[in-house]
This record gives structure tokens, C-alpha cells and sequence, in this order.
């Protein structure tokens, strides 16, 4: 028997109130192997204004390359105090943060390796069905011959790779923007 | 290594678009460049995994995380999580979050004229079993004004975010109640090009889960994607 896919709604803006017991900022505690890195921005709607209701969520994998999940059989090592996944809710300037690690490289489609990166989930109200990104991590030279980047038109790639915050290597910015000039590239999932 | 499997699309008009100027937040909040076709690679197939240390008994009843009981009609919600191949999804994390009986959320920015309850918090957490079942025992939330437009009224509802197997099963959706008068003019049920669609959003009175002389229940069953091809049994040798 075949059944259709429940239909995606709205969090609406009360979503901090199911959301925030659960929130996950600083994805790799202690002891935790892997060049640490924060990745923090802000999330700002079609008039440019920050969001301040919006739940950002990421998934990645370990430094070596490896997701915390039944069906990653690569022969890598895991890491049992590495999940992968954090949750932030944004604040009054629209912004969130994450402490974590550079994730490994993992295998892509047709044999292909892909560059380091972070997936990335996005709901907010006014969003009927959430959005899903990816961020990728400056000047690696992997992001060159990854094949999910090469789906994305040249002159918009640039909305999915952080940049390094001034001064400091290991904090890396990254804006979202829902809609609008330079707007983020969303992926059809 | 192999190649993953990836997930079904959504069907057709079974999903809102992101656009949908009847809900007036949609229309600074959607994009407005095409989205790109974004294969299912490891990274999608792959998502968190929780576990029964991730819950605690108490967070599946919304009745009990206060010194007092809520004021409202006590209802038990449950069902299934199921993907689109009818196989159960175990191990599920939901979590749901909803106005209280009187249509107030505990939240800062609901200044709704109506009372909060110091015995309801109006958030619940829990894992589905091997068989996809879940269960919750909460208070029927109320009806609340939203400003969308002249006079406009949410119908009753539960939020019910979901992570299923894969990141792209992750749904986040919200459950109606049968014979609400007010769902025929809410443009985020409207969102929804599909009737039917629209339809399997409003749970279903279940006479056989409620609690004799305590709690009315309600059943509402959720499904998440299926596989694209179902994935062929290996033998065992």
C-alpha cells in the first residue's frame, strides 16, 4: 500500500515554546576530536529585517567524515559524544550561533567525493514548508570539485560558503536571507 | 561503499507552496530565486538519532509537569508514523507545542486577551515505539485570533514537528480537530492546494483510546516520506 506524505505547516510564532527545551548550541563538548570552528549570522526576511522567530537546525558529520547514523557504513571511526546536530532559535537581531567542528569529507553521488559541509534546516513563521541550505567552509580547495556546489549557478554559490570573521580563523559568518538581493540559495528536496 | 537510496518527492498539491499571499507572512518570507534540485546524497539520507535518554516519561503528558492540573477538557492524542511505503517509523522524536484551553500560548509576543494557566506549559516530547505508535495526554487547546486579516481566527490546533530515518523525512506540520467550523476559512489549511490532503490534517475521534470517565481521545496518524525504491532485502547466508 502506498500513503502521500503528511502535509508540512507553518511553526508558527509560538515555536520557541516547543523548541527552546531542546536547544543545541555547542554540538562538540569536550574531548571531542576536530578543528573546532563557530559558525554564527543572521537570518534576515525579503525587507532585509532580522528575524527574530526562526528556528535554524544543522546536521554534519565528524572531523573524519563520518555521520552518526545506522546507514553511514563507511569504515571510519565515530565519535560517541559527537551527534552531529544542533538547534538554535534566533535572537532579537535575527541572529544564531553554533560551536562545533569542521566536518570530513563524505561520499557523494557517482563515486565523488563531497567537500566538507553543513546541512542546514531552516522554519520560521510565514514559512509553510521549511527551507534546506548548505554551508561550506572558505577557501577549501574541495569546494572546487564538489558536486552538489555544481549544481548551483556560478554567481550564487557564493550565498553558501562562510566567511572568516575578522581576526579570528576559527569563527566563521554566515547569512541567511530569505528572499531578496543576494538571497540564499534554497535546495528543492 | 554503494550508492544511497534516496526519498520520494512530495506528490503533487499535497504540499503549500512557499508563496501563498493569503497568509500574509509568506510573502517576505518565501524565496523568490528557483531553488536548486539537491540530490539525496549520504548528508540527506542521514539525520540525528535519539534515543529514550533523549525523553523523559513525564514530557509525553502535558497534564502532569505542574504542581496542579490545567483547566480544560482533558484529551489523549495518538497514532502512528508512518512512511509513505507503510512501513512504521520507530524511534521517532515528536515534539509538540500548542495554546492552552482558553487559546493563549505561553509565549512573550501572545498578547491575546485571554488567561494563561500557571499548570500548563503546552509542550510535550516523545519517541514512537518499534511500531511507529505514539501517545500523548494534553488539554484541548482553544481557539485564537491572529490578525491575518479582519476577524481572523486560527482553528484549534497541535504543532507537531517530526525527525524521521533520513534528514528529508524531517516534517513539521499541525493537527486539526473533526468539525471545527473554522477550518474552511484558515488560509494555512487553505495552503494546501489538495482536498484530501488538507483533510489528513484533521485527527479523527477515536472512542477506543480514551480514558473511561478522564480523557476524550483523538487519533491522528502522520506520514513521512517513503523510500524511492524500496530497497531490496539481502539474504541472509
Amino acid at each position: 500500500m502506498s500513503l502521500l506524505t503528511t502535509a508540512s505547516q507553518t511553526v508558527g510564532p509560538y515555536v520557541r515554546i516547543g523548541f527552546e527545551p531542546s536547544v543545541i548550541e555547542n554540538l562538540a563538548p569536550a574531548g571531542v576530536s576536530g578543528e573546532r570552528v563557530t559558525l554564527s549570522g543572521c537570518v534576515t526576511d525579503g525587507d532585509g529585517k532580522p528575524v527574530n522567530d526562526s528556528i535554524v537546525e544543522i546536521w554534519q558529520a565528524n572531523a573524519q567524515g563520518k555521520y552518526a547514523h545506522p546507514e553511514d557504513a563507511q569504515d571510519k571511526p565515530v565519535d560517541a559524544r559527537f551527534r552531529g546536530f544542533g538547534r538554535s532559535l534566533t535572537a532579537a537581531d535575527g541572529s544564531y550561533r553554533f560551536a562545533t567542528i569542521k566536518p570530513g569529507r563524505v561520499p557523494g553521488p557517482g563515486g565523488t567525493l563531497q567537500a566538507p559541509h553543513i546541512v542546514v534546516t531552516i522554519f520560521m513563521r510565514g514559512l509553510l514548508k521549511h527551507l534546506i541550505t548548505r554551508v561550506y567552509f572558505p577557501d577549501d580547495p574541495a569546494n572546487a570539485e564538489d558536486p552538489v556546489l555544481k549544481l548551483v549557478p556560478a554567481d550564487r554559490r557564493a550565498t553558501l560558503i562562510a566567511r572568516h570573521s575578522p581576526g579570528d580563523k576559527s569563527a566563521l559568518e554566515w547569512n541567511v536571507r530569505v528572499q531578496g538581493q543576494d538571497e540564499t540559495v534554497f535546495f528543492d528536496y | 561503499m554503494t550508492g544511497v537510496t534516496g526519498y520520494r518527492r512530495p506528490y503533487f498539491e499535497t504540499q503549500p507552496a512557499y508563496l501563498y499571499p493569503g497568509y500574509r507572512s509568506t510573502v517576505k518570507r518565501s524565496p523568490s530565486r528557483p531553488l536548486v534540485l539537491l540530490p539525496h546524497t549520504l548528508s540527506e539520507v542521514t539525520g540525528p538519532v535519539f534515543g529514550y535518554d533523549d525523553v523523559k516519561p513525564t514530557d509525553g503528558d502535558l497534564t502532569r509537569q505542574h504542581e496542579g492540573e490545567p483547566i480544560g477538557e482533558r484529551i489523549v492524542v495518538s497514532g502512528r508514523v508512518l512512511d509513505e511505503n507503510s512501513r512504521p517509523v520507530a524511534h521517532a522524536l515528536i515534539e509538540i507545542w500548542q495554546a492552552n484551553a482558553a487559546g493563549r500560548y505561553r509565549h512573550a509576543v501572545d498578547d491575546h486577551d485571554a488567561p494563561l494557566d500557571p499548570n500548563f506549559t503546552g509542550a510535550g516530547r516523545v519517541l514512537t515505539d518499534a511500531e511507529g505508535r505514539y501517545r500523548f495526554v494534553t488539554i484541548k487547546p482553544g481557539a485564537y485570533p491572529w490578525r491575518n486579516h479582519y476577524n481572523a481566527w486560527r482553528p484549534a490546533h497541535l504543532h507537531f514537528s517530526l525527525f524521521g530515518v533520513g534528514l528529508v523525512q524531517r516534517l513539521v506540520t499541525q493537527m486539526y480537530f473533526p468539525g471545527d467550523p473554522l477550518l474552511q476559512y484558515d488560509p494555512m489549511v487553505n495552503s494546501i492546494p489538495d482536498q484530501k490532503a488538507r483533510a489528513r490534517l484533521v485527527s479523527a475521534f477515536d472512542w477506543e483510546t480514551t480514558i473511561p470517565d478522564i480523557a476524550l481521545a483523538f487519533r491522528f496518524d502522520v506520514v513521512l516520506r517513503g523510500r524511492d525504491a524500496t530497497p531490496m532485502e539481502t539474504a541472509r547466508s
